[in-house]
Parts: structure tokens; sequence; C-alpha cells
């Protein structure tokens, strides 16, 4: 029996993801020599929030109080999708590596109308950012999806997984797949989760309006997508070699991005966004070429 | 049935019978809408003219998917056309909608000369009009004919389809037109346009040549692109739906453009998934711009603007209009749990399939288009948080939003049914896509294949129990303690609607991403009291209309200097124009004497 394992997989990778966030803060102190919160600190922020109070503006519609349902509901109904601990760990008719793109982007959609349903500046203007940086990524994700699936040719998660040979292909998508992730999980240099600074911020000013539990809701959710756009790298596009290790070069690499570089001016992910997609196309070309 | 010469017997294979359902789909509907809508809109007489024109129009629409013979085929699209002429100048006092009208009916009339043009030299091969007969002559027309019959195809059926750049009249014609008339001339008469391309191209003339089914892909990756971001820049509620329609035909061109490119490339069975999600998503943005249309009319009716600046917080007086336009909204943006994820996902599949099967630049390409038609879908997505985010969400923007009722019931439940089909369709699409493969199988002439649809199912309910999901969450969690308190003002004392994001600024990254496009400029108008004090500031972007400025301005002064050349000949002095008789009179008696 397969099932019992892909629900397995997702409680532990549920259960872990707020870990991975810790543990980037971490490192993220260690290399600027500071101390900083213990890895465990993003649970203790969980139960806070969850013991809070929630405060709702009255201005706010159902829309504001049903997303955060909505984005959780939909990052967890996507963890089943990715086989993230060996090619057949998932549920074949859940989806495809396609409608995973889309699962996300309903969350997403959601969220957005609840930047703009408490008509504050800050959550239209989060909205605003949201969408214009999504949009942008969607194609990048979607070529590069593409070009690891042209080898196994299926864009199922489980057959793409199984490909026998490292492709070169692969291994270039995995490239533009990478920035993708920074890109969904709004890490510098296309967003930035530790600011406020209403100039900069993106997806903190959407949300800006949330408290307790909602906002719990919404942390948890941003850490198993985290997870999942870090397992869809280690074991989709690049199904060879141990899991955990892979993962954790994710994470350094993540750490390390995030460190040595500034925010990029919004305008100026145009310019990311385009370069990873002549990653893409170059992933595609090899993988034209047969390699 | 014979009458002059001309057979009017009616076709019934599936294909007619696929396009006259989603006529009567989207056309009952509206009908049962229009009562409520015209309600207080239009005086008796104005009524009954509506009610009679709505039923030529929906029935002229019908005429054009069933007809067996040409020549019934042209008229009844004239007849389309005039009624729905004269229903988007109804409003005839106004003057947007009389220029709406004369862009519409030029435009209109050039694509039915063209595919006149077109129908004429094939009968000539045929000797008859029967399209039975010019299907068998079309082996005998000459390759270099049948491309020229192609490009005359397709420029008349892409003026109706609105393909860009022939799309012009689109944007004007459509949001003009009372909102059931809208949502039928959006949802399902620019649909008829696809109805000729596979009635006239694919069963009659016969796929040709490869660089066929590239020009329709271009064309159609032109019209996505374009078509959403003018839509994305729009803030006339309805004018942004027939954008959005731009970019949809868009889809389905991709889906018959991808089909004609698998045929001449020998895989028939792609061919059918590809056409297959064509006309799926021809089918479901019939369903959802049908409700989107209607929406956008309750709107109009409750707060008398259409420009979504001046709305806001309707959620909480249109609570029903509200859910029908965001079940619409997600389901354009091709989100699961509704139809429109399944035929994109579909259109995706085809391309990916194609690639795969292919080697060399048309991998690149096709996957390129692949990417393209995400980036749309990414743009229609961002376009339609801000259509219901603005006009729905936060505070409403002014006095006529602030004092909106919920529309009627025979409005709201036209909504519902729509809203109801398009997450039915989402849901059932496995049997939906079933019953139109056979169909597209039956166009292309090839046989039906077994295509990977079968997990589609699962990944539509995920989403629909996602939804339930948090739906039950929040109900469960009604009584839940929750400070009440205002929007987080940064200390200030309370924010008033003037605060709130505005769709001009929601849309303002994507302005500036794509200015090399779009081209905006800005107004600026400052009222000062003295050097220090401004009293008031207006700021207005605008977009320029690049095809209207550098095609259509240019050819329509060049048909003016042309017409003013041709004033010379025409003096107005009755001698020289009784020398005109008298010099034809000669020309054609020599004439005669000739032949």
């Amino acid at each position: 029996m397969r099932d019992p394992l892909v629900i397995l997989q997702a409680l532990v990778l549920i259960a872990v993801s707020p870990l991975v966030t810790g543990m980037i803060r971490k490192l993220k102190n260690l290399i600027r020599l500071r101390k900083g919160p213990g890895i465990f600190q993003p649970y203790y922020d969980l139960a806070k929030l969850l013991r809070k109070e929630e405060a709702v503006s009255r201005d706010t519609s159902w829309v504001f109080t049903c997303a955060p349902y909505i984005v959780l509901g939909t990052v967890l109904a996507a963890l089943f999708i990715i086989p993230a601990f060996g090619p057949g760990i998932s549920f074949d008719g859940a989806g495809d590596l396609i409608a995973l793109v889309f699962l996300l982007a309903l969350g997403r959609f959601f969220i957005a109308l609840a930047g703009l349903d408490a008509g504050s500046s800050f959550g239209g203007m989060g909205s605003s950012r949201e969408m214009f940086i999504s949009s942008l990524v969607e194609p990048v994700a979607l070529l590069a999806v593409f070009a690891v699936s042209l080898a196994a040719g299926s864009t199922m998660p489980r057959a793409v997984a199984s490909v026998e040979t490292l492709k070169l292909s692969s291994l270039v998508a995995a490239g533009a797949l990478f920035i993708v992730t920074l890109a969904e999980t709004s890490r510098i240099p296309i967003d930035n989760r530790e600011t406020h600074l209403e100039l900069t911020m993106v997806h903190e000013a959407m949300v800006l309006e949330y408290s307790g539990r909602s906002l719990a809701l919404i942390e948890l959710a941003s850490h198993i997508k985290q997870v999942l756009f870090f397992s869809v790298i280690a074991a989709v596009a690049l199904p060879h070699g141990n899991y955990a290790a892979k993962m954790a070069a994710i994470a350094i690499a993540v750490a390390l991005l995030e460190v040595s570089m500034a925010k990029m001016r919004l305008f100026r992910v145009v310019d990311l966004m385009g370069f990873s997609f002549v990653f893409s196309v170059i992933a595609v070309v090899i993988s034209a070429m047969g390699f | 049935m014979q009458l002059l010469g001309v057979d009017y017997t009616l076709l019934t294979d599936p294909l007619s019978l696929f396009f006259l359902f989603v006529v009567l789909l989207v056309s009952a509907p509206a009908a049962v809408y229009s009562v409520g809508y015209m309600r207080g809109e239009y005086g008796r007489g104005k009524k009954a003219l509506l009610w009679a024109l709505l039923a030529a129009f929906v029935l002229s629409m019908a005429l054009v998917v069933t007809s067996g013979n040409a020549l019934v085929f042209l008229v009844a699209w004239e007849l389309m056309s005039l009624a729905s002429y004269f229903l988007v100048v109804i409003d005839h006092r106004h003057e947007r909608s009389v220029m709406a009208g004369t862009i519409y009916i030029v435009m209109t009339h050039i694509g039915t000369a063209v595919i006149t043009a077109a129908l004429l030299i094939m009968s000539n091969y045929a000797e008859s009009f029967d399209i039975a007969a010019m299907k068998a002559a079309s082996a005998s027309i000459p390759a270099n004919i049948k491309d020229l019959i192609f490009i005359l195809f397709l420029i008349g059926f892409g003026t109706k389809a609105g393909i860009v750049p022939l799309h012009v009249w689109l944007p004007y014609a459509h949001p003009q037109a009372p909102s059931h008339i809208s949502s039928i001339m959006s949802g399902v008469m620019i649909k008829t346009a696809v109805y000729g391309m596979l009635r006239f191209v694919f069963m009659t003339l016969g796929i040709g040549p490869q660089w066929w089914g590239n020009l329709v892909l271009l064309l159609a990756l032109v019209s996505c692109l374009a078509g959403i971001m003018y839509a994305l820049m729009e803030h006339d509620l309805k004018k942004l739906l027939a954008y959005s329609s731009v970019e949809n035909m868009g889809i389905i061109m991709l889906g018959i453009g991808a089909s004609m490119v698998f045929m001449k490339m020998g895989m028939p069975a792609l061919a059918v998934m590809a056409l297959c999600a064509g006309l799926f998503h021809l089918l479901n943005h019939a369903v959802f711009k049908g409700l989107l249309f209607l929406g956008a009319g309750a709107v109009y009716k409750a707060t008398g603007t259409r420009n979504i600046e001046h709305l806001g917080g309707l959620i909480k007086r249109m609570p029903v209009t509200a859910a029908a336009f965001l079940a619409g909204s997600v389901a354009i943006s091709g989100l699961p749990p509704f139809n429109g994820f399944v035929s994109e996902w579909l259109t995706l599949q085809a391309f990916f399939y194609g690639a795969a099967n292919s080697g060399g630049s048309y991998k690149i390409f096709l996957c390129v288009c692949a990417a393209l038609l995400a980036l749309t879908g990414g743009l229609a997505a961002a376009c339609f948080v801000k259509a219901f985010g603005i006009t729905f969400l936060a505070l409403p923007r002014s006095k006529a939003a602030q004092s909106a009722q919920e529309a009627p019931l025979s409005m709201k439940a036209p909504m519902a049914f729509l809203a109801a089909t398009a997450l039915a369709l989402g849901l059932g699409a496995p049997f939906a896509v079933k019953y139109i493969t056979g169909i597209a199988g039956f166009a292309i002439g090839a046989p039906a294949v077994d295509a990977p649809f079968s997990f589609l199912i699962k990944t539509n309910w995920i989403a629909a129990a996602v939804l339930v999901f948090a739906a039950s969450c929040c109900y469960a969690a009604r009584n839940r303690r929750a400070a009440e308190c205002n929007t987080w003002d940064c200390g200030y004392y309370k924010l008033s609607p003037r605060n709130e994001y505005s769709a001009t600024a929601f849309s303002k990254p994507l302005r500036i991403a794509f200015s090399f496009f779009l081209m905006p400029y800005s107004k600026t108008e400052k009222i000062r009291d003295s050097f220090y004090h401004v009293r008031s500031f207006k700021y207005e972007v605008f977009t320029t209309p690049v095809f209207r400025k550098y095609i259509y301005a240019p050819a329509v002064s060049l048909l003016f200097v042309g017409a003013r050349k041709l004033k010379k000949i025409q003096p107005g002095s009755i001698h020289v124009y009784v020398a005109y008789i008298f010099v034809t009179i000669v020309l054609l008696v020599i004439f005669m004497g000739r032949f």
C-alpha cells in the first residue's frame, strides 16, 4: 500500500516545515555573527499566534475570513502531488506539475483579494505587487516544468521523478526553478520577509491586516509552501541522490543568497524574471538537442 | 426544401449541434436576465424593440451554425451582424453608442466582404453553394488559390472573432450594448467565427501547409497577450471584459492553430486533443464571460456607473451578484475547481505532448507558446483580482456605490445558473471532454483518441474540497471571539475610501513593466489658489492604443485623402455629369459590340 506512505510523507513535511524556516534563519544569523533565536522559534510563534485573540477590521467581508483557509488548503493539497521521499510516493490522481502551479495560484488569488478587502493602501499595494510578480513568475515556472518533463514524456511528477539518467536540461531547469522558488517564497532579492517597511514589502503588506489564528494559518502555509518548492527541485527536477542532503543544500543556498544580496527594486524583478525565462528556454533548447 | 434554386436544408451534424448548444446555453439565461435588467431602464416601445431584436439575433446565430448552404450562411451572417448593430446603437442618444456602432458596422462588413469573396471563389470551383459540394470540389482547387482562400477566411472570421489586429471594434461595440446583449455578443456571437473556421477551413477546404497553423498560432499569441494587457489597463468594467474576450479568443485560437500544426505533422491524435481543448475553452468562455457580463450589468444597473474607480464595497450590498462574479473571475483566471482551468490545462498538455513528440526548433516553439499562455494566465489572474477586488471589496468609493441595491431575482437566477454551470463543467470535465473529443474528431476527420484526461477529475475535486473546507472552517469559527477594529491606519484617525488602492494604482507595476507595448502617458491638471496651495489636482493615465494609432488611423486618413481626390471629378455641374453619361454609353456600346 502506497497511500499511508503518502499521508505519512505529508504529515512529516508539515511537521518539519517550520523547522526548515528556523534553520535558514539560524544559519543567516550565524553568518551575520548574531546569536538570533533558536531553530524552533517558528513553532513558538505559531503557538503564540494560535492562542492570541484575532483583530479583524470591520470593513472586511467573508473573503478576508476565508482566504487563510483556502491558502492553507491549497498548499496541503499540493503536498500530495509531490513525491518527496521517493518516486511513486504521491497520489497520481491528484494532479500533475501544471495542476500544481494552478492549484497554488488559486490560493494566491484569494489572498490577493483579501489584501484588497480591508481597504488599506498597504494591502492593495501588496496585492498589486504580488500579482505583478506572480504573473511574471508563471511563464518561467511552466517552461522550467516543461523542460524537466520533456525527458520523461509526461508532466506527471511520478514519471518525471523516475527518469533514470540525470539530464543536463533538468539541471539548467532546476536553476530556473530555484529563482522561481525565491519569488514564490518571498525571499531576497525579490521580496523580504523580515521587513515591514512600506516601500519594500510585498507579501507582508498583503497580509498586514491579519492577526492571531488567521495569521498563524498563513505563516504555516508559507512554511509548507517553502518545503514544497524545495522538494520540487530536490525530488522531481533532480531526483538522484539523498533527498535530505539536497534539501539542506537548497536551504543553505537560500540563506547564503539572502545574506549576500540586497533586495532588488520592484521593477528590476522584471529583468531577473527575464533572465530566468531565458534560462528555462536554454533548458528546453538543450532538451531539444537531446541532452 | 428548395426555393429559388437554393437548398435550405439545415445541418444537424455534431459540430452544428455543439454550437447550437452554446448559443442556447448563454442566450436563454440572458433573455431571462433581460426581464429584470430592462425594467425601469427602457420604455415600453424600446423594450418591445429589444425583445424583437434579441429574438432575431439569436435566431440568426442559430441559422449561422446550422445552414448547409453557403448562401444561406452568408445571409444569416449578415442578419446576425445587422441585428447586433442595432442592439449596439439602441441607446442612440449617447455619442459613444453611435461611434461604437459605426466602427462595428464598418469592421464587420469588411469581414463579411472578405468571407463572401472566399466563398465565391470556392463555389466557382464547386459550381454550387452547397457546402457538401464545395467539400467534394476542394481537391480540385490549386494550392496557391487555397492559400488565398485561407487568408481571406482568416481575415473575415478573424474580424468577427476579434483577433488582434482586427479586434478594434470589439472593445467599443460589446460594452455599449445592453448588458444581456453584451453577454450574448461576447459569449456567443464571436464564437460563430470559430464555427466558420472549422466548417469552412477544417471541414470544407481542408487543412493546408504548415504555415497556416503557424500563422494562426502567432496571431493567437498576439491576441492573448495584447488582449489581457489592455484589459489590465482598463477601468471601465464592461470594456475590461470585452478586452478579456480578445484574450480568450486567442486561447481558443491557440487550440485551433495547434490542431492544424499537429495535423500537418502527422499526429492526428494530438490534433484532436488540441482542438478539443480549443472547443472546450470556447464552451467555457461562453459560460463565464456570459456570467461576468451579466454581473457587470447588475453592477451598472445598481450604481449607474461602469467605472470601477467609483465602485467598491458591493460584496455587502449585492452578495449574490458578488458571489457569482467571483465564481466567474476564478473561472476566467483558469483556476480550479472551475471549468476554465480544465481547458487551459488541456491546451498546455497539447503543447507539451506536441513538444515531446517533435524535435528541433518546433519543440522550442511549442514550449514558448505554452510559456506565453502561462504568462497570459498569470496576467488574467492579476486582471480579475483587480476587477473583483476594486469593484466588490473594501469601502464604496462613491455615493452611488454606497446606496447600491441587490439585483432582482430575474437577474440573480441567470447569474447563479451560469455560475453553477461553470462549476459543473469543471467538476464534470471528463464527461464534457469525452463528448467534445468526439466533436473534435468529427471536425478533423480523425478517430477519437485516449488522451490522458482521466486524472483531471481529481484536481478539480481536490480544489473544490479545499473551498468547501475553507467555507466550513469559516462557518465553524463564526462565533469565535475576534476583536472588531478599524483597518490599520498608521495611527491617523480612521481611513476613508480615498485612502484605498485604486484600479489605476493596482495595474501600475504592469503598466511600467510593459511600457514598451502600452506606451503610457499621463495628464495632470492643477488648480491653484496660490503658489503654495493647490485646490484640486487631477491625474489621469492613458495607454496608447498601438493598433488604432499605427494601423487604423493612417488607413482612415488615407481613405479621406482618396475621397478628397475623387471629389474633383464630382464638381456638381450638371453639364459634366451629362458628359459622363454620354461617355459611359459610348463605351458600353463599344464594349457590347466587341463581345
